[in-house]
């Protein structure tokens, strides 16, 4: 028996994502990969498996999907309105998916990414070691309707797990440490920088977000030129028009704009989820201190199966629940406790 | 950084910081032939150290990237590794990769294919066809491959081609444009948005994501862009990734 996950519609950001490609800056191909990582851990935490497996990425709403045989699923990240046959899923959290059921993901209440993973894995063929669409490399697409996706064996059974995620959903500061060519910006700017509120910006992608500041841009001394240099993700780019540019998961591998920091790895994922629109403010933090936050992200990480509870009901019985509206509480996961 | 910046310590080679996790090990402020030589070099020698920690390598136009990873390495130790390795040698001095090849790609130059190449001869002194004649005749070497996949920089052109890149930029050029500015030729492995001037078009395919070599050119590798007229060109568009372009082994 196939055991696929059918698209029946898809929001036009719909790609398969994993932790991304790393190993290949050498050739120009940038690691890609999901743009909230922290999600992919999250959805792995939920299903009991491992979070180098495979979910579909949703860029501000989701799609119709089918199984054709039962599956187990997780919905992360930025939290969707979420329904199997009707009726509604809780966000951040594990469900059966029935075979023939109809998941339908509508658009995202906060944050823009959501995550829908399955138990086993979306298990399309692997390029280069991934299974991450990478669109500015010309690697996978967007999913459309009509896709069928290979689904992985599950050796897991459990469904209705909660997890009760980092908000990362509604902006707030953003860590950043200086690199080699903060120097380029005076100190006033470097002051002025951090005690800007920015917005972010309607233009933004998986390659980038461009943060607009309250009051004037920021520059680099002038007549300055910068040889074009290796980027990474998180890096601040400030652009001729002085609005900085963080650069995510599928940025290009070099880059020319000078660079005022980069933000941390553990906080990327606050400036994935952040709207247009919603405010952001970015503070340098020495480099200990910047390591010790990722020390401790890993770790939380690493121990998000220990904080999983149980949906109120049992998830098994949701779909019967429904039908005598008994189900209250449980469609209130993605509220703030 | 350039001469008129402010700066405590001008002096090359140094190392720099990017993000948590990357080490920049820099060899100039703008791109010479020696320190091209030397990022590649030092690149080389880093990748048969294999310091713990550090996950990937690559190189930019005269420096040495290092991502590390900071949950297994403290970056400040790695970079007194590293600068123990750079006092090591004159990195300036050391050869170019072995394994280096010489590729012809078949390029019309001009055309409704290439529309800048009038614009840029102007900006370079030149006419059309002296401009055409001159690059094609020039065999130029890949410096870097990076901001796509398998993308190269070229060079360097004779310096009459230090030309900047436009003010605007054009909306597209496809895969496989040959553009050209600041003395060097880029080849595009993606369709995108650019500065550069689209002289030449050709077409070869620089990644290939399904083949056994999904990325063509590396550097050190020489390309000489030899000009082919629009029959021979669109007989070649058709035959295959590589675009009609031949490869031998620089002894």
């Amino acid at each position: 028996m196939s055991r696929d996950l059918i698209v029946h519609q898809a929001g036009p950001g719909v790609t398969v994502q994993d932790p991304g490609r790393p190993g290949y800056l050498a050739y120009g191909l940038s690691r890609g990969g999901a743009a909230d990582r922290l999600a992919l851990y999250e959805g792995a935490a939920l299903l009991g498996q491992s979070p180098d497996l495979a979910a579909l990425e949703m860029a501000g709403t989701g799609g119709t999907f089918e199984a054709t045989c039962d599956m187990r699923i997780a919905l992360t990240g930025a939290p969707m309105r979420a329904q199997i046959d009707g009726a509604p899923l809780a966000w951040n959290a594990s469900h059966p998916l029935p075979a023939g059921a109809r998941l339908s993901i509508g658009p995202a209440t906060a944050g823009v990414y959501g995550y829908l993973h399955v138990g086993g894995g979306i298990a399309t063929p692997q390029i280069l070691g991934a299974r991450s669409a990478h669109l500015a490399a010309g690697i996978g697409r967007a999913l459309s309707a009509g896709d069928s996706l290979p689904v992985g064996e599950d050796r897991g059974h459990e469904t209705g797990r909660l997890l009760d995620p980092e908000d990362r959903f509604s902006g707030g500061e953003v860590r950043v440490v200086a690199g080699y060519q903060t120097p380029m910006f005076p100190d006033e700017e470097l002051a002025r920088f951090e005690e800007t509120r920015f917005t972010r910006d309607a233009r933004g992608n998986r390659m980038g977000v461009r943060l607009a500041p309250d009051g004037d841009g920021f520059a680099a001394r002038a007549g300055l030129t910068v040889l074009s240099e290796a980027i990474v993700p998180g890096d601040i780019q400030v652009t001729g028009d002085g609005a900085p540019f963080v650069l995510m998961a599928e940025c290009q591998t070099t880059g020319g704009y000078p660079r005022i920091g980069a933000v941390l790895p553990c906080d990327l994922p606050r400036v994935a989820q952040a709207a247009p629109g919603t405010h952001l403010r970015l503070r340098f933090v020495p480099l200990d201190e910047a390591l010790a936050a990722e020390r401790r992200a890993a770790e939380a990480r690493d121990g998000l199966r220990r904080r999983l509870t149980h949906l109120t009901r049992d998830p098994r019985d949701i779909r019967d629940l429904l039908s005598y509206q008994l189900i209250s509480g449980v469609i209130a996961g993605n509220e703030e406790d | 950084m350039t001469d008129t910046d402010r700066s405590e310590d001008n002096a090359f080679p140094r190392i720099g910081r990017v993000g948590t996790g990357g080490l920049l090990v820099s060899f100039g402020d703008r791109l010479s032939e020696a320190g091209n030589r030397a990022a590649l070099a030092f690149r080389a020698a880093v990748e048969r150290e294999t310091p713990e920690g550090v996950e990937e390598t690559s190189t930019s136009l005269v420096s040495t990237f290092l991502r590390i990873d900071t949950l297994r390495s403290d970056p400040a130790a790695l970079a007194r590794e590293m600068q123990a390795l750079l006092d090591s040698r004159d990195w300036y001095a050391a050869d170019l990769p072995q394994g280096r090849r010489l590729w012809r790609i078949p390029t019309i130059y001009g055309t409704d294919l290439a529309p800048q190449l009038g614009e840029a001869a102007g900006e370079a002194g030149l006419s059309p066809e002296a401009a055409a004649d001159e690059i094609a005749r020039t065999r130029v070497r890949v410096q870097t491959i990076g901001f796509a996949p398998g993308q190269p920089y070229l060079g360097e052109l004779p310096d009459h081609w230090n030309i900047p890149r436009q003010q605007a930029l054009t909306d597209r050029v496809p895969l496989g444009a040959l553009v050209l500015a600041i003395r060097q030729l880029v080849l595009f492995s993606v369709s995108t948005p650019t500065g550069w001037r689209h002289v030449g078009q050709t077409a070869f395919r620089l990644f290939r994501p399904e083949a056994e070599e999904p990325f063509v050119l590396r550097p050190g590798d020489e390309v000489i862009f030899d000009a082919v007229g629009r029959d021979a060109y669109d007989r070649l568009r058709d035959a295959g990734p590589d675009g009609g372009a031949t490869c031998e082994a620089i002894r």
